[in-house]
Order: structure tokens, then sequence, then C-alpha cells
């Protein structure tokens, strides 16, 4: 709709210069993935060299940590939505302890949570050197996102409605929670997800205390490369994780917004 | 169609909530096979939870227990006691078509497709939703969200039908002719149904009783006329209809009575002094005075069409409503002179 407010011309410049300020480093770091030698500019030629080292060095990364992230995200539909629903009806006040209490992890450090992990299970060898290792931390960090959002969904006034016409109609629990609530708190659980899988993708902090040499994800793959590589490899590194993930989040925000239309009230 | 009749009987139940306010005091209510019966009250009354304690959604507290015809049905969760119901703002599913909708008791009770698309086809045409089978509820008005709520509810052939506040989402001219279809079906359907609201006009044309209720008790139960002509209670009387409240006074040789517009009326009840009586605005009629300088003057006039509705100023009985026919030739700022039957004021004894 084209609002008859005239632009102030000097808003739209700071936005652009905003706008450009944040972009530039995202753009630098990218090209200079591109090019023959990070220090002479792009007059040194560009190359898909570091692009190759990258793959060759670090492309199990890649596989890892979206194999992670979405094992995440099915522990979160699994775990998180269930949870969601048992503190949606909880009449105890038992039940906002226990929300603030998930949320716990988001506040603290990851090293501290890690640090917390490595202390309680890092004697069971087979786990500690796992990605499952890995996937607890993360699993973690992202069910309050998860939680909170869904839960915000199934205590709407008209979900409880809808549970309690499916219920006089005759369906017992699990008929309700599959046939009724989850198809109706289904955009909210696809946009929980949506934060859980982008969550768990960049997570760094966490993955960094609890990863082992065979299991590393894409952040700390970058990280390694930072520190023991040419800058140039670094930034190809930032370049894949972009043409990764970036792809993979629209695809996600589509079916979001697809089954918000057909589900969305 | 024919449904099942059974009675359903509230007793002593009540209903304290978590936060301390106690929703409905303590409760007996029979209504019989087939009745169709209103709870009727404003906000807040306990209306709503009368219903859900007859639904299964709330538990009464105590030794409280409801029973449909010769069951027990206290201990039974909501989706085994066999009732349909109405909600407010219908609570469709809407990722599932209208057919789906009516449908979904019978699936969820393992009836057989075929069954369930003949029951669905009939009762299609009983609510006159011929060509909207395959819609979503979002693609509907909401006249027709509130057919398909109702055939939903009645698809799964419900000992007792419970409709809470079905047309309050509805506006004015719709919510008029919903009310009359919605009335006619539940006499053709014969079943026992309790419908709750806090519009006395929707429960006087719906229901066969009214339950009126106040501040979480029953106040009065009986039949829209009985409760319009000779109400127990004075809440019952200002909340069916209009209603003007007087003062009684004692005259000089000890009778009790009021004063309106110079004029003498008794009370032949026994009421004490400094108690109230009322009067209907259609009980007062009004007619030419001689003097212009008579102080009851017509204070307000809104022509309604059918009806006038007047205000007229007393000097002894304050400003009173009165209700006029079409064609009352009195205008604002006339003075007039009024006339009320002795029998028509209603007294209240202790209640």
């Amino acid at each position: 709709m084209k609002s008859n407010i005239r632009q102030s011309p000097i808003l739209l410049l700071l936005t652009i210069l905003v706008s450009l300020f944040i972009i530039c480093p995202a753009l630098l770091s990218i090209t200079s993935g591109l090019e023959e030698n990070y220090s002479k500019g792009w007059k040194s030629g560009f190359t898909l060299r570091w692009l190759r080292d990258v793959w060759s060095n670090y492309g199990n990364t890649v596989t890892a940590s979206i194999a992670i992230a979405l094992c995440c995200v099915i522990g979160n539909v699994l775990l998180g939505v269930t949870g969601a629903y048992a503190l949606a009806r909880s009449k105890s006040k038992l039940s906002i302890w226990f929300e603030e209490l998930l949320t716990l992890p988001v506040a603290v450090p990851g090293l501290a949570t890690a640090l917390a992990l490595i202390l309680a299970y890092g004697q069971v060898r087979e786990f500690r050197q796992s990605f499952a290792f890995v996937l607890v931390g993360h699993m973690i960090f992202t069910l309050p996102f998860m939680v909170r959002t869904v839960a915000a969904s199934f205590r709407r006034q008209e979900l409880i409605a809808l549970e309690e016409a499916s219920a006089t109609l005759g369906a017992g629990f699990i008929e309700r929670f599959f046939s009724i609530l989850v198809p109706a708190a289904l955009p909210a659980i696809l946009s929980g997800s949506l934060m859980v899988f982008t969550l768990s993708i960049g997570e760094f902090n966490l993955t960094w205390m609890l990863h082992t040499p065979l299991t590393r994800t894409l952040p700390v793959g970058l990280a390694d490369s930072y520190a023991s590589m040419r800058i140039e490899i670094g930034s190809a590194y930032t370049m894949v994780f972009f043409i990764v993930v970036l792809p993979l989040l629209w695809l996600m925000q589509f079916v979001a917004s697809l089954a918000d239309k057909k589900y969305g009230t | 169609m024919e449904l099942e009749r059974t009675a359903v009987d509230i007793r002593q139940c009540e209903k304290t909530f978590l936060d301390g306010t106690k929703a409905l005091q303590l409760t007996n209510l029979l209504i019989e096979p087939g009745e169709v019966v209103a709870l009727l009250g404003p906000s807040g009354c306990g209306k709503t939870t009368l219903l859900r304690i007859i639904a299964g959604l709330e538990k009464s507290d105590g030794d409280g227990s409801v029973w449909f015809g010769s069951d027990n049905v206290t201990r039974l969760p909501v989706e085994r006691r066999g009732i349909g119901m109405v909600f407010q703002h219908y609570a469709l599913f809407p990722q599932m078509s209208v057919a789906s909708n009516i449908g979904y008791g019978l699936k969820i009770r393992g009836v057989s497709e075929q069954e369930i698309k003949r029951t669905v086809g009939e009762l299609v045409d009983l609510v006159r939703l011929n060509g909207l089978e395959h819609r979503k509820p979002k693609e509907l008005s909401g006249g027709q969200r509130q057919r398909v709520a109702l055939a939903r509810a009645i698809a799964v052939r419900p000992k007792v039908l419970l409709l809470d506040e079905p047309l309050t989402a509805l506006d004015a001219k719709l919510k008029e002719s919903l009310r009359d279809e919605l009335a006619d079906l539940l006499r053709r359907l014969n079943i026992t149904a309790i419908h709750v609201t806090h519009d006395q006009h929707e429960a006087m044309s719906i229901a066969d009783r009214l339950v009126v209720m106040l501040a979480g008790k029953v106040v009065q139960v009986g039949t829209a006329e009985d409760l319009y002509r000779s109400p127990k209670h004075p809440f019952v009387a200002s909340f069916l209809g209009r209603i003007n409240t007087l003062k009684v006074i004692r005259d000089s040789r000890g009778q009790t009575g009021v004063c309106i517009g110079g004029t003498w009326i008794p009370c032949f009840a026994s009421v004490n002094k400094d108690s109230e009586v009322m009067l209907r605005p259609e009980d007062i009629s009004l007619s030419v005075v001689d003097s212009l300088d008579s102080p009851t003057k017509i204070a307000h006039r809104v022509f309604l069409g059918d009806r006038v509705h007047l205000r007229v100023h007393t000097e002894d009985a304050g400003d009173l409503l009165v209700d006029a026919a079409r064609d009352c030739p009195f205008q604002t700022g006339e003075s007039v002179k009024v006339h009320v039957a002795a029998e028509a004021l209603m007294s209240f004894g202790d209640y």
C-alpha cells in the first residue's frame, strides 16, 4: 500500500549509510576469500583456490553442522512441543519456575554450561567423543526457544477452545493432541524450529568446549581456520557458511509461511 | 434426525476457583428430558461455570454431582459424557473443511466413511449449508460458522446439547433471524438443550424455561412469562425488560403506597415503609391534563417505530420510564397526567 506521507531524504540517506556500515564487513570478508592475495587486494586477481582448500580441509564440518542442527530441530519438536503443552496446561505455580529455569542456559555463558556437561558426563567416553555430546549441548541451549514459542501458542484462548471442542466431540488426549493441537500450533512449531536451526548452526560458545578434533562443527572449524590458516581461507570459509546456511534458512522460512497460510487463523 | 431425550440433574454443585473467587454457589437444578433451558444472567453470574460443570470441562467442588438420566456422570471425563457443545466463538477446526468439521466426532468414534458421509449430508441439509461442504471455516460468514458449529455438535447424537453464548459473536440483525432459526431447530430435534446467554430476548425466544442467575446463585426459575409477570426478586424484574423503581411511603392513616404525579396508589401486598416497589413502563398510561402548570411533564421522547419510549418527569416519584403505543401524541415538554393500576405495582417480600 502506498502511503501519502512524504519520506524524508535525510532519513533515507541515514538508512542507506547504516545499512552499508553493517553490510560492508560481510562483503569484504566474502570477496577477500576470492582474492589471490588479501593484502594486495583485488589487483592480485581472483581465484577459487581458497574455497577448494576449505572444502578439502573442513568439508565434513558442513555436513556435521547441518546434521546436528536437524537432529536438534527433531529433538526440540519431540521434547519441546510436548514439554510446552505440559507447561501450558499446568495449573501449578512451579511450572512458571520451571519455564524460567529452562531459559537459564541462554543467560548463563555457554562455556559454563559446557563445563557443567563435561564435569557430569565427561567420563562417559563413548558419549564424550561422539557428536551426541555436542547435540546435547545444542539442545540445552535451544530448548527454551522452542518451548516458549510453542507454549505461548498453546496458551492462546483460541487453542484452548479448540481442544475443549474436540474433547466434547469425544476425542481422547492423543487424538486431541495430534489431530487438533499440533496442526493449530504448527505455525509456532515451525517458527520455533527455524529459530532452533539457526541458533544451532551458528552456535560456537558451547560447541567450542564440547567438541573433539573428530566432532567439529562449522563455527568451530571457522575459528580453527582463522587461528591457524591464511586469512583468505578464513574468508572463503565465511563464504561457504553463507552459501550453505542462506538457502536453508530461506527454504525453512518459505515452509513456515506456507504453513501459516494453511493453518493460521 | 431422532435424538435421545435425557434429563439433566445438577445436585449440590458449587465451584470456587484457585484464586478464591466463588464462581458458583451451592446449586440444584433439574432439567426435564427434551427441555430447552436458558441460563440467563449478567457476565460473572456463574452461568458459564455451571454449563462447564455439566459438560465436564470443570469439576464441582465437594460432593456435587451431575446426572444424565439415571447415570451419574460426575466422574466421566468430557470426551465420554456424550454431550454436544457449541462454543461462543464456535471453535471450528481451522484446517478442516465444513464437512470434516461436522464429521469429526463420528470419525473419532470409528464410524464408517460411508455412514459419516450420509450423516454429514443430512446435517448439511438440516442447517442449510448446501454447497459449502468443502469450504474452510475462515471462508464462511459468522452465521454460517455458527451453523457449522451446531451441526458438528449434534452430529454425534449427544444426550445433551450445550450452547455457550451461541449468538453473541453475530451482529444484531443476523442474531434475530438466527435466534428464531435456532429455537425452531431445537424444537424439531426435540433434544435436551442448555443455553447460556446474557441476552434476555435471546433466552425468552429460545428457551422453554429460564434460569436467572446472579452472583453465582440461581435467583428464579420459570417460563419467560412467569418471570416477567411475577418476578420473585427485583433483579429478575429489572433484568427481564425495563423497570421503574419507586419508594414506598406511609400516608396519614398508616396505609402504605406510592405517590405518582400527585395520585396516591395503595400497595395491597404487605410491604414495609422504606422498601421499594417496581412498575413496568407499559403499565403506566398517560392522559391530557387540564391545567398547563402541572409539574408532570414529558422529559424525553424516543420514537421506535412500533413503540414510543418516554421519560416522564414527576415531582414526587422522580423520572419514570413509560412505554406507550406508536400513536402516543405527547411531545417533549408537554404536561400529562399519569395513571397506574394498583395491581401493576410489583412488590418483593423478603428475598
